[in-house]
């Protein structure tokens, strides 16, 4: 069965349809979560609002045990489905330069996008200085290129780097989220409230 | 508390609500196309058709530019783009229904607007450059690659959010 596209089920003149409709709905849900307020995506570094860490903590949960339900009953092939590489270095560095960049920003790039779309001047700002940091990362690419390259582990999944099973990763990274939300509570409350 | 909600004009959904749909449409993403949420690559997209219009001999001999330059097909013509121009038109939409659309600088009380937008633009370069290293941001790279268990997700929610605490001390003055 699926993915459904890949295996021609649905014709791939509808590709850039389905692309617009599922973009509208990233963009209606981030928004309606309070995705498009820089200080409210920071609240989650200074304890005062943690939307980010449930929004994001609960998505992880939904999409990782629902694909591999999907995939136990047959509904889609996991192997049919992209896996980013992991190129270690290039992965810790660029995480690195993106933290600093979203506590100096205040957004990444889809929130940047959402908060352009209510007219957020400071999202249009940062759409801009992403656009910037991309030229400057393809001018100076060839210096660049050694770290990008580096240390290539493949398209591999972290039961296979670490070797525990696919269910003890799931169970565990669940119970480590239902941790996180309880913790974001009692830290939350002891907080300073902030008001935006 | 009636007053913390007099203050606090902006009511969101419930985010485990909004973790759920998200979730949900993760895997339809998945079953439809076979591959995840993204938004950087748009961005990559859009400025490798810039540059390309602007001086092609430039894109065409820039080692990074011209992987993305297959023959005929502009990269515009990408999943992404399209995908990332719902993402604007579907939070205009939910701002739209919420009365939440409105030219503005949202920043602190003790920052100025100027001084806000400076660290924005300075906060989206390093993003983007950082995106571009790490192959994906927060929604490709990290949501997206959890989804499948990518090792390579894992490693970026965590620099990225390790980062982020270890960081949160210099910035505090912009946000608290």
């Amino acid at each position: 069965m699926g993915p459904l596209i890949p295996n021609e089920i649905i014709p791939v003149e509808w590709n850039f349809v389905l692309a617009i409709l599922i973009g509208m709905a990233f963009g209606y849900i981030m928004e309606a979560s309070g995705f498009s307020s820089s200080r409210k995506l920071v609240g989650v570094f200074y304890g005062y609002d943690f939307a980010v860490l449930k929004v994001f903590l609960t998505a992880c949960l939904v999409s990782l045990i629902g694909l591999s339900y999907m995939n136990y009953l047959n509904w889609v092939d996991l192997d049919q489905l992209f896996v980013q590489p992991t190129y270690l270095w290039a992965a810790l560095i660029g995480g690195v330069i993106m933290g600093v960049g979203f506590l100096a920003g205040g957004f990444c790039p889809g929130t940047s996008l959402c908060a352009v779309g209510i007219g957020k001047i400071d999202g249009i700002a940062f759409t801009i200085g992403l656009f910037i940091g991309i030229m400057i990362f393809s001018e100076l690419f060839e210096w660049i290129e050694p770290i990008y390259e580096d240390y290539n582990l493949g398209h591999v999944t972290l039961d296979e780097t670490i070797g525990i099973s696919r269910e003890i990763i799931i169970f565990v990274f669940t119970i480590l989220a239902i941790l996180a939300f309880a913790v974001s509570d009692r830290i939350r409350k002891r907080t300073k409230k902030i008001f935006y | 508390m009636k007053k913390a909600e007099n203050q606090n004009r902006h009511i969101y959904w419930n985010p485990y609500f909004g973790g759920f749909l998200l979730g949900l449409l993760i895997l339809f993403t998945f079953y439809i196309t076979g591959r995840g949420l993204g938004a950087s690559g748009a961005l990559k997209s859009s400025v490798v058709t810039v540059v390309n219009q602007v001086s092609p001999e430039h894109s065409e001999t820039n080692a990074y530019y011209s992987k993305f330059l297959k023959d005929s097909n502009s990269p515009m013509n990408n999943w992404l783009v399209f995908e990332a121009l719902g993402v604007i038109l579907g939070a205009f939409l939910s701002g739209a229904l919420t009365g939440r659309i409105q030219w503005q600088t949202q920043h602190s009380p003790k920052i100025t607007a100027r001084r806000r937008l400076v660290f924005a633009l300075i906060g989206g370069l390093l993003f983007g450059f950082g995106a571009q290293i790490a192959r994906g941001c927060t929604s490709g790279a990290a949501l997206s690659g959890i989804s499948m268990m990518a090792t390579a997700g894992f490693i970026s929610m965590l620099t990225i959010f390790g980062t982020g605490y270890l960081v949160a001390y210099f910035f505090r003055k912009n946000w608290i």
